[in-house]
Parts: structure tokens; sequence; C-alpha cells
């Protein structure tokens, strides 16, 4: 497997652990306190600096243990790359759209940043499968 | 979902006849990972232009001989 359709495969799961670990932690929490009151900002900041830090860990890891001949990044992983990105953004474009019409209407501030956090969950998400779709069943440019 | 090329190539049997290059090798002549010779020779992955010419060159082969695009042949 090519060094960067793992990097593909970390970035999904890493994604996905983050944010379901961040929506256990704040659904444990919920109880009499209506959501929109109850605490998350250290919990999103925890979580999102655990999955760059694991990402990043992951990452080393996976380029020590991948052949030589694996590990650079040619031009199928270029294109491959930004046709992921390309449809991961529509999911951030979706979120920030969302998030300028809830500031307008003065929605609380938990529902404004966890609609941009899912968002960008979504959109690595996206970004990430689509990429392990290409490695996976095929990818032409055109 | 994903198109299939319509372009077909004979790189496994140009590895074969020219000493029984590795994927390997013939990766490591036009600087790209065996992955992507793979995909390349299952017909997953459309080269660039460039990298096609890259990998003919390889086989001193004119790039038709590498690469085919059925229907469009005169007699």
């Amino acid at each position: 497997m090519a060094l960067e359709e793992k990097r593909a495969w970390m970035a999904a799961l890493v994604t996905a652990c983050a944010y379901v670990t961040y929506l256990v932690i704040i659904l444990s929490r919920a109880g009499d306190v209506p959501l929109a009151e109850m605490p998350y900002v250290a919990a999103l900041l925890w979580t999102v600096g655990a999955a760059i830090a694991v990402t990043i860990v992951l990452s080393i890891a996976a380029e020590l243990a991948t052949p030589r001949d694996s590990r650079r990044k040619d031009e199928r992983d270029r294109e491959i790359e930004r046709f992921g990105e390309y449809l991961g953004h529509s999911f951030a474009a979706i979120g920030g759209v969302s998030t300028l019409v809830m500031a307008m209407a003065e929605v609380d501030h938990f529902w404004i940043a966890n609609t941009i956090y899912l968002a960008f969950a979504l959109s690595s998400l996206l970004a990430s499968v689509a990429k392990i779709f290409a490695y996976r069943r095929g990818f032409q440019s055109w | 979902m994903v198109k299939s090329t319509k372009v077909t190539n004979s790189i496994r049997a140009l590895r074969f006849a020219n000493d029984e290059m590795t994927q390997a090798e013939l990766a490591e002549r036009i600087g790209v990972t065996r992955q992507t010779i793979i995909a390349i020779e299952q017909g997953r992955y459309s080269p660039s232009l460039e990298m096609a010419f890259q990998i003919a060159r390889v086989f001193k082969a004119p790039l038709d001989d590498v690469f085919k695009y059925p229907g469009g042949e005169k007699s």
C-alpha cells in the first residue's frame, strides 16, 4: 500500500474516532441541563488537539514502516489528493454558510461551534473516503 | 461509479519481453510508486501523456505500441 493511501486511511479513522469521542463526552454529560448550556470548549479542543497529535505520530510510524519505493508521492497521488480535497471542501463550504446564517440569527455559540466542527469532521471524512475509493477502485483524471 | 478507461496497455507484456523487468524497476526508472505501475497495468489509472512517453522510452517502443485506444484505427 502506498504511503499516501495509508495516510488517507489514518485521516478517516482518526477523524471518525475523535468526533465520536467528542460526541460521547458531550452526550454523556447531557442530563437536566439543556445542550446549549453544556460546557463543550475543553472537550472540543482536546479531541481536535489529540486528533492532530495522533495523526502526526501515525504518519511518522507509517512512513517508517513503508518500503522506500512506496514512500514517494507521484502524479497519481497528487491527482487523488486534489480529487479528495475538492470533494471534501463541499462540506466545509456548507458548514461555513450554515454557521454564517446561524450567527446572523444569533443562535447559541454551542450550536455554531458544533455545526462547524461537524462540517470539518465530515469534510475530512469525505475527502479521506474519496481518496481511499480512488486508490482501491481506480481513478481517471478526466 | 468510477469510469474505467478505454485505453489499454501492453506494459506487462513489454516488461516480460525486457528481461522480465519488475514493476518496482519500472517504477524506479520513471520515478513513481510500484502501486502506480500496478494501477496503470490494471487499467485503474490513466497516466499523463508525459508519464506515458516516459514508459514508452523505457521500453524503447513507440507510444502506440505501449498504449492502445480501440476504435480509432484506420486500415
